[in-house]
């Protein structure tokens, strides 16, 4: 880690976009888990999850990035699908 | 080739301003500093200056604007006083924590409670520990130098801090002075260029400024932070001096008067040391050898300076302009014992707190405590370690 004299001036950030380096997905209680048969692909969980932890690939909702999913639940809450295609788990089960 | 004229405090820091053109003023008006953003919003409303003037809806906001703009790359400048002061504080830290050079010109007055409009230092000594560079300013013309050596200090790539520059309420603010400022372009050539340094709006150098920072990296930058402070000393000692062989007015972290010979001192910021330059000349007359430090850079607080300066006296009066807060006396009191401590042998030393709310300071009570020195070198006892000068109560001065 650098010491303080190599930190850039003001405490800014020259490689912006390293949150990806910085894992909060050990703060997780509950974990959300995908259950893909019953996703109707309405992006609904991508636009409220606080933390871009939904992960899509080829246009398509295929889990989510438990590096810095949280475990908030609110994706769960507002899937849209019934049933829903979330489901939250207690995270010592993982 | 410099001009003599008269203005009054509020009217010089916007004379400044208007020379110095800043990129962005972001202001919210508020007594007594109400007529410096009144003067810089006529000056771009008559095409003087091409500055943006944002007018921003609370004191809050001005200043997170100016950061915005200081992010983005520009020159910026700001003026209050008091509660408005208060209400920047939250902002005040950001500023200085993201090392934002800018120029805030504070019209000091008495903090509430109770509501007070007039002058004294509880709102700036309140702000002494938001990492930013404080400049006092006994007169106009030290409000007018000090406005102009601020850019220069606060631009400078080994400090990059944002700067106060102080001056009292009504008493600098609204009193007309005559003063001597200089011509448009050698204030712009003294001034310099802005330096940009990793500005926001630069979209080949992408930078993020204001992320969190945890237990791995706050610490390392709040030390880097100080850095700006420390090493801002030199850049004020080095700007003062080039100030005095361009404009003929040498600044240093302090004016001594008729210090050096001096057995009995008071320590003073802004107006208050005219009152006690005039008393010390009737008591020099007298045989008396009083002195003064009129203290100019309370932050950084120039302590191994000041201690130099005040180690031979004999015993020395330090004056607050606020409160002590529950404290062991006021700010500049406990700096300057503590700046004292590690010299081997010290004057003795006593506080007054004086002028809150703007309650006068006459040469007579000036007069009382140089006589009070003098007792305390007669009798070597210390009645009262921190008083008040000009308040009612049984057994005081008045
Ligand atoms: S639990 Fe919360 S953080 Fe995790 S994916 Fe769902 S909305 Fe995002
Ligand atoms: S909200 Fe539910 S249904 Fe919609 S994309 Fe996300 S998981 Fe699929």
């Amino acid at each position: 880690m650098k010491t303080w004299k190599e930190l850039p001036l003001g405490g800014i950030i020259k490689d912006v976009g390293n949150t990806k380096d910085y894992i909060t997905g050990t703060w997780r209680t509950e974990r959300p888990v995908f259950l893909e048969d019953k996703c109707t692909q309405c992006f609904m969980c991508c636009m409220v999850c606080p933390d871009s932890a939904v992960i899509i690939k080829d246009e398509k909702v295929i889990g989510f990035n438990y590096n810095h999913c949280k475990g908030c639940g609110i994706c769960a809450v507002e899937c849209l699908s019934k049933p829903k295609a979330i489901e939250m788990e207690q995270e010592e089960q993982f | 080739m410099s001009k003599r004229v008269v203005m009054t405090g509020n009217e010089t820091v916007a004379e400044a301003v208007r020379q110095i053109n800043p990129d962005v003023v972001a202001a919210y008006p508020i007594t007594p500093s109400t007529a410096v953003v009144e003067y810089i919003s006529q000056y771009v409303a008559d095409g003087l200056i091409d500055t943006e003037f944002v007018t921003a809806e609370s004191e809050h906001s001005a200043l997170s604007a100016c950061i915005g703009a200081a992010a983005g790359g520009g020159r910026v400048m700001n003026a209050t006083s008091a509660q408005g002061l208060a209400l920047m504080w939250e902002m005040l830290y950001i500023a200085s924590a993201m090392r934002l050079p800018m120029i805030l010109a504070v019209v000091n007055r008495a903090l509430s409670g109770p509501i007070n409009i007039h002058g004294d230092h509880s709102d700036t000594m309140g702000a002494r520990d938001c990492g930013w560079i404080q400049l006092y300013s006994e007169n106009c013309q030290e409000v007018y130098d000090n406005m102009l050596q601020a850019v220069r200090i606060s631009e400078h790539i080994d400090v990059r801090t944002p700067v106060i520059v102080a001056l009292d309420g009504f008493i600098t603010s609204h009193a007309i002075d005559t003063l001597e400022t200089e011509r448009d372009e050698d204030v712009k050539r003294f001034i310099g260029d802005y330096i940009t340094l990793n500005s926001i709006l630069d979209t080949k150098n992408v930078v993020t400024y204001g992320a969190i920072d945890f237990q791995d990296y706050y610490f390392e930058h709040k030390r880097q932070q100080l850095e700006g402070l420390h090493k801002s000393a030199e850049i004020i000692k080095s700007v003062g001096e080039e100030f005095g062989r361009t404009f003929g007015r040498e600044y240093g972290f302090f004016e001594g008067y008729k210090l050096d010979d001096a057995e009995y001192a008071i320590v003073a910021m802004n107006s208050a040391a005219g009152t006690i330059k005039t008393v010390i000349d009737d008591l020099r007359e007298e045989g008396v050898k009083a002195g003064l430090l009129k203290l100019r850079v309370f932050r950084p607080f120039p302590a191994a300076e000041i201690a130099e300066a005040l180690k031979t006296m004999k015993v020395v009066a330090i004056l607050d302009r606020t409160s002590t807060a529950g404290a062991q006396g006021g700010p500049l009191f406990s700096e300057i014992r503590s700046a004292l401590y590690s010299e081997s042998s010290r004057p003795g030393i006593v506080n007054y707190i004086y002028g809150l709310g703007g309650k006068d300071l006459t040469p007579e009570h000036i007069r009382y405590v140089y006589d009070t020195l003098r007792r305390i070198d007669r009798t070597g006892k210390i009645d009262r370690l921190v008083d008040y000068l000009n308040l009612r109560e049984e057994g005081g001065q008045d």
